[in-house]
């Protein structure tokens, strides 16, 4: 790239929400570092959907572009309606765990079924953030929330997998640890077409890390690095062996005819025979 | 065929609506399916591909009015087709749609509720629910087809409010209208009145504010526009902690139809100036005024009737009219009272309010039942 990377020219002059040491401007900077890298000089071709919750304020309203900052949960569904009628935009979603797989699971599976051609990056930092701390689908078993006060005994749910099986062209998983690694994923995503799924596992040092014995958002992103496991590592390993590990990579690539492809070669069949 | 040739057809409901909304320019129906609404969305399966839209069945029905507020910032009129379960789920939706001022319709077929209560029976029990079925201050705009004809007028009518006030409009129909078959006039594309939202000029900025009803861009046209259901700013930046820009957002969007009540209000009207006795009717229990006016005046009785076309916001001025001259108002509904007390509270007293009320099994109120009311009463 002949000019020089610099945030501000795809972000509003607005002060960012953000906690000290939050994950989420790991994952902002990737996906703008991303963005520029592909040669974007703005983002005049992007939509961003989000939903409610820390990570939804990525796109909305701070970056310089069309953002649709939606209910709880409810961006996938909303993204499905901008894609349908601009095909030509990249829609990219933006949530968090509670707001992704939560409240907004039903609508993950079947975009992910569907092959809604939508990038979603998910920020997992395994708690709901930004009502202080409770417990999310993806809290490790035994975790303490401000609802779980004994420890989790729900058993969390892995994202990637469920896009998988769902249907998803691209799914992968990397950590805020990772940061280079989430922008090579994100670059590769937005030359996708189909559901592409990224989960960043991001750390939460005000609602999350403290409660569970990390002193700095530092330490929690030493623990990503140290307990992540590659998916080539991963098929080594027991089954007990890997809950305590985050297995990162991508889980899959495939190029299964996309929701755009298959509803518009009815628009035109239809209206030939119409 | 795109359209539906300008002509005479013996068409059920659930027809007139789907053609109307092609022809009022509807682009995009995203939908769950419901006894008794799902006609509509099967008609629209098979004729938005013919006109280049896209029809879609969501997950379910908060899915479906999020699709439908994705697609209206895309630019497409769009709308959704639901029953009062699926009703009762889209209304977080449908406060967002009023919040962002996104222009979208939809029409929910009425049947007896509460719950599944009797899916397949004819009800008017979501009155009240389209007027305040989400939480916090706004205003809606429901209209109340009484025929197919009219499922035709309306559906374009309810296009045309939600492109000219930037809001979510609702038609509220029931089971019988949508599933009768009547004869419909349709008129030629170039006669009928389509109406589509203002868009900005280049460089403009202001898409939530300075203006009544501001202009609209799309995403993708390079306005950098930024949506949020959250209080927000006339740039459309999220501000919540200020109750001054919240209080001029909310009043601006409940003034932007409350003001034009003349305008977005519409009645049909008979012997209003000279009635003893009044009937304010609605929906598919208004199909009952026709008959029963005409027996009691053949008996002699001078009876006059409002029939709201538009329920919310409530012609209250044409109602209180009636009262100038009517000693006693009838108000006859397929629910347990919900326009009875608007009726009450427009009149102040200067008429005595009657209710008739009739639920369960879908059994309409006929002509002889409102007679005898109005007998009763003279």
């Amino acid at each position: 790239m002949s000019e020089m990377f610099s945030v501000k020219k795809y972000l509003r002059d607005l002060k960012l929400p953000f906690c000290p040491g939050c994950g989420a401007f790991t994952v902002m900077n990737a996906f703008l570092r991303a963005v520029h890298e592909l040669g974007y000089g703005n983002l005049e071709k992007f939509v961003f959907c989000s939903g409610i919750g820390c990570s939804s304020w990525i796109p909305s309203p701070y970056f310089l572009a069309d953002s649709i900052h939606t209910l709880h949960g409810r961006s996938i569904p909303v993204a499905t309606g901008v894609k349908l009628m601009r095909p030509d935009l990249n829609v990219v979603v933006f949530g968090g765990d509670g707001d992704i797989v939560g409240i907004g699971l039903s609508h993950f599976i079947h975009a992910a079924r569907r092959n809604l051609d939508v990038l979603v990056i998910m920020v997992n930092n395994m708690v709901y953030g930004m009502t202080g701390g409770q417990v999310a689908p993806t809290t490790p078993f035994k975790a303490k929330t401000t609802t779980t006060p004994y420890g989790s005994f729900e058993h969390p749910l892995d994202a990637v997998k469920l896009a998988v099986a769902a249907g998803a062209n691209y799914a992968v998983r990397w950590t805020t640890a990772h940061p280079n690694e989430l922008k090579e994923a994100i670059k590769k995503a937005l030359g996708l077409k189909g559901f592409r799924f990224i989960e960043a596992v991001s750390q939460c040092p005000t609602a999350f890390g403290r409660r569970v014995g990390f002193k700095t958002a530092g330490e929690m992103v030493k623990w990503f690095r140290e307990n992540s496991i590659t998916l080539e590592e991963a098929v080594r390993l027991s089954e007990e062996d890997l809950k305590t590990k985050i297995v990162v990579g991508e889980f899959v690539h495939r190029q299964r005819p996309t929701l755009i492809e298959t509803i518009y070669a009815i628009v035109k069949e239809a209206q030939e025979g119409g | 065929m795109r359209f539906a040739k300008p002509g005479v057809y013996f068409w059920q409901g659930s027809e007139a609506c789907a053609e109307a909304a092609l022809v009022a320019g509807c682009r995009f129906f995203a939908g769950y399916p419901i006894t008794p609404a799902t006609d509509i969305a099967e008609h629209l399966a098979k004729r938005l591909p013919q006109v280049g839209g896209i029809a879609i069945q969501m997950e379910d029905e908060i899915a479906s009015i999020g699709a439908v507020i994705g697609a209206s910032w895309a630019g497409a009129k769009a709308m959704t087709t639901t029953s009062g379960p699926g009703f009762s789920l889209m209304q977080e939706g449908i406060g967002y749609a009023f919040m962002t001022e996104t222009p979208c319709v939809i029409v929910d077929v009425q049947r007896v509720g509460p719950s599944t209560g009797q899916a397949t029976k004819c009800a008017q029990g979501d009155v009240m629910q389209s007027r305040w079925g989400t939480h916090g201050d706004y205003s809606a705009i429901v209209l109340s087809p009484n025929s197919v004809q009219e499922m035709f007028n309306l559906t374009t009518r309810a296009f045309n409010l939600a492109e000219k006030y930037r809001t979510p409009v609702i038609l509220l129909s029931d089971e019988v209208v949508v599933h009768m078959r009547e004869k419909v006039v349709v008129p030629p594309v170039e006669k009928l009145e389509i109406l589509n939202r203002r868009k900005p000029k280049p460089g403009e900025k202001a898409f939530f504010g300075h203006e009544e009803v501001p202009p609209m861009p799309s995403v993708g046209e390079g306005f950098n526009v930024a949506v949020t259901g959250s209080t927000h700013d006339e740039f459309g930046i999220r501000y919540t902690a200020d109750p001054v820009v919240h209080r001029r957002l909310v009043e601006r969007l409940n003034g932007k139809i409350q003001n034009h009540v003349d305008e977005i209000a519409e009645v049909e009207a008979y012997n209003i100036e000279n009635c003893k006795i009044g009937v304010v009717a609605y929906g598919c229990s208004s199909r009952a005024v026709y008959d029963a006016v005409d027996e009691a005046e053949a008996r002699g009785i001078s009876v006059g009737y409002v029939r709201l076309k538009t329920i919310w916001p409530f012609p209250e001025k044409v109602v209180r009219g009636l009262a100038e001259t009517a000693e006693k108002i009838i108000v006859p509904e397929m629910n347990l009272r919900q326009i009875f007390y608007e009726v009450a509270r427009a009149v102040g007293g200067e008429a005595k309010v009657i209710p008739i009320n009739k639920i369960g099994g879908g059994e309409l109120i006929t002509p002889e039942e409102l007679l005898n009311k109005i007998l009763e009463e003279v």
